[in-house]
């Protein structure tokens, strides 16, 4: 899906919890997610703490979007 | 061959003359003779064949009704039992090459029939079905048709001079159909082996026998340069959808995606949304449907002006077990609203 809305010509960011997937796809701009049922979540942190983490990541992928690159590139939240 | 071949021809409803678009949803049906293309493929075949039959069904009911309409088309198939089918041209008519290609699919795997047809080469049709058929390339339109049928004929020929022995993809004119076959070479591999490499050491061409498969790829759009005027869409394949799944989008294998307003919504809670994803567990989706599609985040974003607008409609679809060609299709319509729409930037998430 990722790489028909890019080949439209919309720069887009997948974020996605499993990157080999992502990347087999052909995903060009990777954020990676938390887990499988809550990619942009976590159920065990308090309701303002999950919602900082997934604004991380939310900025993340807006920084993958007004990156340049030239080839399948993942931008991890954790590596800042 | 000593008799006629026997020859049935699959049309849509455009080229069976039925009619257009309005025409799509009409179901399989078996008409006498050639008809359409036909009529020409016929008359060039001459004495040596003939299109005793044609088969035409509208490619919406066939892609919407695909285990009837396969089953329908077997029992004409099977009935008539010709020695050939013949399928399109279909150019690059997606629901028409995929149409073509699973009958190609039913003739060769359940009844042994061969098939010849043509398609433009990044039809889907091509690409999903092509081991089953002698699949000749053709422009992307209609107007191909005259480079098509004489191409098509060609091997419907080589196929009766042959005894249905068709040699290989380039002697033939056909495209490949992803098949290997032992063939008998006068030389030995290591022989061949070596003349590749010192014909490539010379800087000549040379032919492999063994082409990489070749990954669909596409290269990165340019980067935002000012988010902060920047339309921003989600979409997703996590299935998150208004509380019910009002359009019943299937936990598995999705038919459908779908299009919901984000007008006034700010968060999505519980009472409003839900993930209709079957292949994890939607505990966590359920109770608080942000987790997989993060409107609150970009509510916040939206309001700080760090993003210039929030498209107030998101996308969705279950990607479990979704095939890659529904998938492809389904973000293809997506993709040409968000432009209608003026977004200029996508998330896309996936569980």
């Amino acid at each position: 899906m990722v790489k028909e809305i890019e080949r439209a010509g919309i720069p887009v960011v997948h974020v996605a919890t499993v990157v080999p997937i992502s990347m087999t796809v052909g995903a060009n701009r990777i954020v990676p997610a938390i887990a499988i049922p809550y990619p942009l979540g976590d159920p065990d942190l308090g309701k303002k703490e999950e919602k900082k983490l997934r604004r991380d990541i939310v900025e993340k992928a807006l920084d993958a979007l007004q990156t340049d690159i030239d080839e399948q590139t993942v931008f991890s939240v954790n590596e800042e | 061959m000593s008799n006629k071949l026997k020859i049935v021809h699959y049309l849509n409803q455009f080229f069976g003359q039925i009619g257009g678009e309005d025409k799509a949803d009409i179901p399989p049906r078996k008409e006498d003779g050639p008809i359409g293309p036909g009529t020409a493929l016929n008359n060039s075949l001459g004495e040596d064949a003939e299109i005793v039959n044609t088969i035409i069904c509208g490619d919406t009911f066939f892609n919407e009704n695909l285990e009837e309409s396969k089953s329908e088309i077997k029992e004409m198939l099977k009935e008539i039992n010709p020695d050939l089918l013949i399928a399109g041209p279909a150019f690059n008519a997606g629901r028409y090459g995929v149409a073509c290609g699973t009958v190609a699919e039913i003739a060769k795997t359940e009844l042994g029939i061969d098939v010849v047809s043509g398609i433009y080469p990044e039809n889907p049709g091509y690409e999903m079905f092509k081991q089953y058929a002698y699949f000749v390339e053709t422009p992307d339109s209609a107007a191909g048709m005259r480079s098509a049928l004489p191409d098509m004929i060609k091997i419907v020929k080589s196929y009766i001079a042959k005894n249905g022995e068709l040699g290989s993809p380039e002697e033939e004119g056909y495209m490949s159909r992803g098949v290997r076959k032992n063939i008998f070479a006068e030389e030995r591999g290591a022989a061949r082996a070596i003349k590749m490499l010192v014909k490539k050491l010379d800087g000549k061409e040379f032919e492999t026998e063994y082409p990489m498969p070749v990954f669909d790829r596409v290269d990165p759009v340019d980067p935002i340069s000012n988010m902060t005027e920047t339309k921003v869409a989600l979409v997703t394949s996590g299935g998150i959808v208004p509380k019910g799944n009002p359009d019943h989008i299937e936990s598995s294998s999705a038919s459908k995606y779908g299009e919901y307003s984000l007008e006034g919504v700010m968060d999505l809670d519980e009472a409003s949304y839900e993930t209709a994803h079957g292949g994890y567990d939607p505990v966590c989706a359920n109770k608080d449907s942000d987790r997989v599609l993060p409107v609150d985040v970009i509510r916040d974003l939206e309001k700080e002006g760090v993003i210039g607008e929030f498209h107030n409609k998101f996308y969705t679809t279950v990607g479990n077990g979704t095939s890659v060609a529904n998938a492809k299709a389904y973000a293809q319509e997506i993709a040409e609203n968000l432009l209608a729409d003026g977004v200029q930037a996508v998330i896309l998430t996936s569980t």
